[in-house]
């Protein structure tokens, strides 16, 4: 093969790979969320789609661009929605730090292990992860109900006199999701904690430090990608969990996930919706930038 | 571990208790024969009988497993395709965006995801008159684009471990790049293909969120007739279920353990 010959099956087998992933994640990834802002700023109409468009003919065979800013300024103005961003943000920021405390110390515990033992331990703790996760949140429900399990070992153990109101509460939000997204803490910080090189703690101790600050100022440093990337692959889509809070969360538990179920599937508010999504999407903008970013970085080692 | 063996041990022990308790209960609570959850009454197999025959929930299952086989395989192929650009093509016009669009459907709420790509088929269905009506197709399509993203990480995470020279040397020998692809390539990423397929069936088997927005009047997955039975109350038929999945993820893991190298990959996520 000549050279010229040679680069150009190179492009023409770039152009191939490309080709397909490319299009395939602007058709469907990358357009919908164009649609969806759109929508945003169209009017709830009667009909189907129930939306407005946003461009349409005049009677006077114009066409104009009717933009509805309502959706947004309603998501700014009611306390209902942005109390349920505030929520979200909190709910999901605090889930995150639970699992990273419950994480850190069970993936450095597994980092530590013998070798031939750390493969079970990784696909114990992925396990729970590959089952189903409607499933998982339903042993929950069993274990937290009013005739549920807990309340059942209390009373028969006669540590309190009435079933206690566990489920349906903002805690037991915060114990569905960090029991559902766990696995997802576990294993970036496993990663990062496995590549550690052992030779620098022992330097540290040559040196004088003792266990503890060897590890605040070697194994934490090390470890921070670990950290940014299961907070963030925790964080991001806790923001936006529609299940856990809809099964385990009371009224109260109004999380932007679940509004956002609420006005496109029984309001059917499309437009409302879409506005919600993209003040979500907005919100999480820097986050997503940020996990990208890492994803990118620990690419190209 | 020696010295500070005893701390994280009772890390891992909290850490295992945490995930496994409530999964042995759903096991355990299975076999009662008791409808409530506090009080054991006895030994049954009832509630497996009940599940076989619940045909409106078989029938769920079946179409949620041929979705999930389908959409599997379509995101390993655009998966790999992806991972391999990204791990191997260098630099390319777009690439920021490229890596942006695989990289951002790991963490994007299922919301989010659900909601635009309805409000993408609604769109297209108005232009150019397809999909005509929303079900099993565009529950795939949508699977098809968020496992992609799992399937490109897994592929990609494997061949940034290999050695790119055993690549090099084959072409160095002559082989065209379709050869080397075929012959090197493919099978060093074999076991992280096995992963990301089955990665890309399970999530497409579990997922609810996504489902029920590109859904239509026809199609009713396993996790929305589950989902429904769960808002009316818990019955140890769907503990039943549980416990059958249980069994099925824990014999696979254990094959793949014994297989090897498909459960490094899995970690890798």
């Amino acid at each position: 093969m000549s050279a010229p010959a040679a680069v150009a099956s190179g492009r023409l087998v770039r152009l191939a790979v490309l080709v397909l992933p490319y299009a395939w994640l602007f058709l469907f990834f990358l357009l919908p969320f164009l649609i969806v802002a759109k929508i945003a700023l169209s009017e709830p109409a009667l009909g189907i789609p129930p939306y407005a468009p946003v461009l349409r003919w005049t009677e006077e065979k114009v066409l104009t661009l009717v933009l509805n800013l309502g959706n947004f300024a309603l998501l700014a103005e009611d306390r209902f929605y942005l109390e349920a961003y505030l929520r979200s943000l909190r709910v999901a920021a605090v889930s995150a730090l639970l699992c990273l405390l419950i994480g850190y110390p069970m993936a450095y515990a597994i980092a530590r292990a013998p070798e031939r033992r750390r493969h079970l331990l990784l696909v114990l703790v992925i396990l729970p992860f590959w089952t189903s996760f409607l499933l998982r949140v339903m042993a929950w429900i069993g274990i937290l109900q009013e005739q549920g399990v807990l309340n059942g070992l209390l009373l028969s153990l006669g540590l309190v006199r009435e079933p206690l109101r566990l489920l349906y509460t903002e805690g037991a939000v915060y114990l569905g999701i960090v029991y559902c997204y766990l696995p997802f803490m576990v294993l970036p910080l496993y990663a990062s904690l496995a590549k550690l090189d052992p030779v620098l703690l022992e330097a540290a101790a040559d040196l004088g430090a003792r266990p503890f600050r060897a590890f605040l100022t070697v194994t934490l440093p090390l470890s921070f990608p670990g950290i940014a990337a299961g907070v963030m692959l925790v964080f991001i889509p806790a923001v936006g969990e529609f299940v856990i809070p809809e099964l385990l969360g009371g009224p109260s538990a109004q999380l932007v996930g679940r509004v956002l179920w609420v006005e496109f599937f029984q309001n059917r508010d499309w437009p409302m919706a879409s506005a919600l999504a993209v003040a979500l999407l907005l919100l999480l903008v820097i986050p997503i930038a940020l996990f990208q970013h890492l994803a990118a970085q620990r690419a190209r080692r | 571990m020696s010295r500070r063996l005893p701390w994280l041990g009772l890390a891992l022990g909290v850490g295992y208790a945490f995930l496994y308790l409530p999964l042995a209960l759903l096991v355990l609570l299975s076999f009662n024969d008791s409808r409530l959850v506090t009080s054991w009454t006895g030994f049954s197999f009832r509630w497996y009988l009940a599940l076989w025959n619940n045909t409106a929930l078989i029938d769920a299952a079946l179409l949620s497993l041929r979705i999930a086989a389908v959409s599997a395989t379509g995101a390993l192929v655009i998966g790999t395709l992806a991972g391999f650009a990204l791990a191997r093509l260098g630099a390319f016009r777009g690439r920021a965006l490229f890596g942006a669009m695989v990289a951002a459907p790991l963490v994007m709420p299922e919301v989010i995801t659900g909601l635009s790509l309805l409000l993408l088929f609604v769109a297209l269905a108005s232009a150019v008159g397809w999909p005509g009506e929303r079900g099993v197709t565009t529950i795939t399509i949508a699977h098809i684009t968020f496992a992609t993203a799992y399937v490109a990480v897994v592929v990609q995470a494997r061949l940034a471990d290999f050695d790119e020279s055993l690549e090099e040397a084959a072409m160095d020998l002559g082989a065209r790049p379709w050869t080397v692809f075929a012959t090197i390539t493919l099978p060093l990423i074999a076991p992280a293909l096995a992963s990301g397929w089955l990665l890309a069936f399970t999530l497409s088997l579990d997922d609810l969120v996504i489902a029920s927005f590109t859904s239509g009047p026809g199609a009713t997955t396993l996790p929305m007739v589950v989902f429904s039975a769960m808002r009316l109350g818990l019955t140890p038929e769907l503990f039943a279920l549980a416990t059958i999945i249980i069994a099925v993820v824990s014999a696979a893991l254990l094959l793949a353990l014994r297989l090897g190298r498909v459960a490094t990959s899995l970690t890798r996520v």
